[in-house]
């Protein structure tokens, strides 16, 4: 069984986002890290491999700093890692990355391809399902389990207000939910393994495009949110201070 | 030549969401200025009854496609046949809510036909050049993006309570238009082999006009019931950090944050939660924001519109009484 992860690096969640000269966000001095739900994907990528043999390949379209988080996924047990990474790709939207993605995995053997559900930098939460279409294949988002057997995987997805699961032939995509597993951190013997794997770094003429795909959105502005408005603490006997949180609720705010 | 905006009506048993009814009302708002028109757009089996609802809702018209195949939902086929209503019809615009469907079709539907996509946006209004502007918080609603989608059909999802919803029109008439419903054999390949709702007489998370949440302060699962009961004098939801998720306390589906449920109610209480930036993620734009914490320097008192600084166990019966007052 072949399975190939897309793998975002993105800010740690903690990071502070401001915005440089241009208006775009600012990238410098920031943490990066594997966005938390293709760590799940990751997870399980691997478990399918322990179970039916097979390798593992984490697909990325990044930047510089992106091997480190892809030698994180190979220190974790992935074989072997293709970053696609070209200067024209610093203005990708989610249709480019998607194009190029299903390109660079239609040239490696696959029969299963996993993503996270979101990323929490962009929070567009379509490229996967965009590299589903790409690849004309199903696909399966927010997937909370994951049943593989020799043709075909039943999958459990989140729903609005409970879960539904569903049956597609393979090979086709999943995207990872919270809850699918829990993710393996990498032991010492992973990491040193991990630096001698595979991390092949293409550009897009590597992949055998003739020209760049062209994105399909205008051009972002960005802004950082206004400070909130000092709230108000109310102060008092539990009970008062109820009655005036009520109050305000009604009155002031108009909420209740 | 493109026109109109298109919804996507997402209904469940003969009831049309919330979120439809919000976007159906933004829509004709933006739609007059331009005067476009706007279309309400109803997948499904033996929806005869919700198209005509949805006709009261203020659509110039209505697109019906009853069939067989579209009882489940199936990323495939609504794909399939929402992709060729779209080619035929050439709307400038297609709009669905940020729901577990919306989110699996959009981005769908969106490749199919070869165009950008704004997801999950917290804001839309007119532009001059590319029909539609959107705003969409970014990096956990530490930023926000203002974008515009330059081929048309705009395809968008649109957070649920980002907009009012407007109010039925008995004497509104629309015109209602059946279509076929055109599924491609590959559409076909996912099965759907069950569904499972969970009974819940409180309003889904997602869509809540009010939510109260519970972090690790609540100390254990069975003090929850605390805030069922606060939730169901008001008729809110409850929801939950990760705290409580990760210690086995409340069901994932319950989480608020980065890696739970992104909601935006216009009152959002949060009882013996410290207010983590992944918390505030899911949570941000909540329109107005109470929390309950005994530390008097808790993150959430930096974030919320009002705050009572005190021992939960204490504060939140005495609101429950306080709220049923208002019955
Ligand atoms: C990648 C990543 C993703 C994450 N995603 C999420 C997410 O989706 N959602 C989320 O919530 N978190 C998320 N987190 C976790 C987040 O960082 C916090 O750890 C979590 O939100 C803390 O939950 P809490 O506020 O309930 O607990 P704590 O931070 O422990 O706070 C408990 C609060 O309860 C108060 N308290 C205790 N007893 C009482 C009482 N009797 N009365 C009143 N107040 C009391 C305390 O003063 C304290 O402020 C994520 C973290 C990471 C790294
Ligand atoms: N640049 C990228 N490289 C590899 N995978 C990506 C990239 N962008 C997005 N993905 C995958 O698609 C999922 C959804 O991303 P997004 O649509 O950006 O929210 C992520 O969880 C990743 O698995």
């Amino acid at each position: 069984m072949n399975i190939a992860v897309c793998l975002k690096q993105t800010f740690d969640t903690e990071a502070k986002i401001s915005l440089n000269s241009s208006g775009k966000i600012d990238d410098a001095n920031v943490t990066r890290c594997i966005n938390p739900y293709d760590e799940y994907a990751v997870e399980a990528g691997l478990k399918l491999k322990e179970k039916f043999g097979g390798e593992v390949t984490i697909v990325s379209v990044g930047g510089e700093k992106t091997p480190e988080s892809m030698r994180t996924a190979l220190a974790m047990g992935a074989d072997k890692g293709i970053l696609i990474k070209d200067p024209v790709l610093e203005q990708a939207d989610e249709w480019v990355v998607a194009e190029v993605l299903a390109k660079a995995i239609s040239q490696i053997p696959y029969d299963i391809i996993l993503s996270g559900r979101i990323a929490v930098d962009d929070q567009s939460a379509q490229v996967a399902i965009r590299v589903a279409e790409a690849l004309g294949l199903p696909s399966v988002s927010t997937v909370l389990a994951l049943e593989v057997e020799e043709n075909k995987a039943v999958a459990t997805r989140e729903i609005d207000g409970g879960t539904e699961v569903i049956e597609v032939p393979l090979p086709a995509v999943f995207t990872a939910q919270k809850g699918l597993n829990e993710p393996r951190y990498p032991n010492m013997m992973g990491i040193m393994k991990a630096k001698n794997k595979e991390l092949k770094v293409l550009s897009l003429n590597d992949l055998g495009f003739a020209e760049a795909p062209a994105r399909k959105s205008g051009e972002a502005v960005y802004s950082l949110p206004g400070a909130r408005k000092a709230g108000i603490k109310i102060q008092g006997e539990p009970a008062d201070s109820v009655r005036e949180l009520v109050r305000l609720l009604s009155e002031e705010a108009k909420v209740i | 030549m493109a026109k109109g905006i298109w919804i996507f009506i997402e209904h469940h048993d003969g009831l049309i969401r919330k979120v439809s009814l919000e976007l159906l009302r933004q829509a004709k708002i933006i739609a007059e200025a331009s005067g476009d028109p706007v279309t309400a757009v109803v997948l499904g089996k033996n929806i005869s009854s919700v198209a005509e609802t949805a006709g009261t809702y203020g659509a110039d018209k209505v697109i019906i496609v009853d069939d067989e195949k579209l009882g489940d939902y199936t990323t495939g086929a609504y794909t399939s046949v929402l992709n060729k209503l779209a080619r035929d019809e050439e709307p400038l615009a297609i709009l669905l809510g940020n729901t577990a469907i919306g989110k699996d079709l959009a981005p769908r539907l969106a490749h199919r036909l070869g165009v950008g996509m704004a997801s999950d946006c917290i804001g839309m209004e007119a532009d001059e050049k590319d029909f539609l502007k959107f705003k969409r918080p970014i990096y956990g609603g530490k930023a926000f993006c203002e974008l515009t989608l330059t081929e048309k059909p705009i395809v968008a999802t649109i957070r649920p309570n980002t907009f009012p919803s407007g109010a039925p029109d008995a004497a509104w008439k629309a015109e209602i238009v059946k279509a076929d419903a055109v599924i491609n054999a590959d559409d076909l390949r996912a099965i759907v082999k069950e569904v499972a709702l969970a009974a819940s007489l409180r309003p889904e998370l997602i869509e809540a006009d009010i939510i109260i949440s519970g972090g690790r302060g609540m100390k254990g699962p069975e003090n929850f019931v605390l805030l069922e009961e606060c939730a169901d004098s008001i008729g809110a939801a409850v929801g939950a950090s990760r705290a409580a998720v990760d210690a086995g306390w409340r069901e994932q589906k319950f989480q608020v944050g980065q890696t739970g449920k992104t909601v935006s109610p216009t009152l959002y209480i949060a009882c013996g939660i410290s207010g983590a930036i992944q918390h505030l993620a899911g949570m941000g734009s909540s329109k107005v924001i109470v929390a309950i914490n005994k530390d008097p320097d808790a993150n959430i008192f930096n974030l919320a519109d009002y705050g009572i600084v005190g021992d939960l166990f204490e504060i939140v019966p005495l609101l429950t009484e306080e709220l049923k007052k208002l019955r």
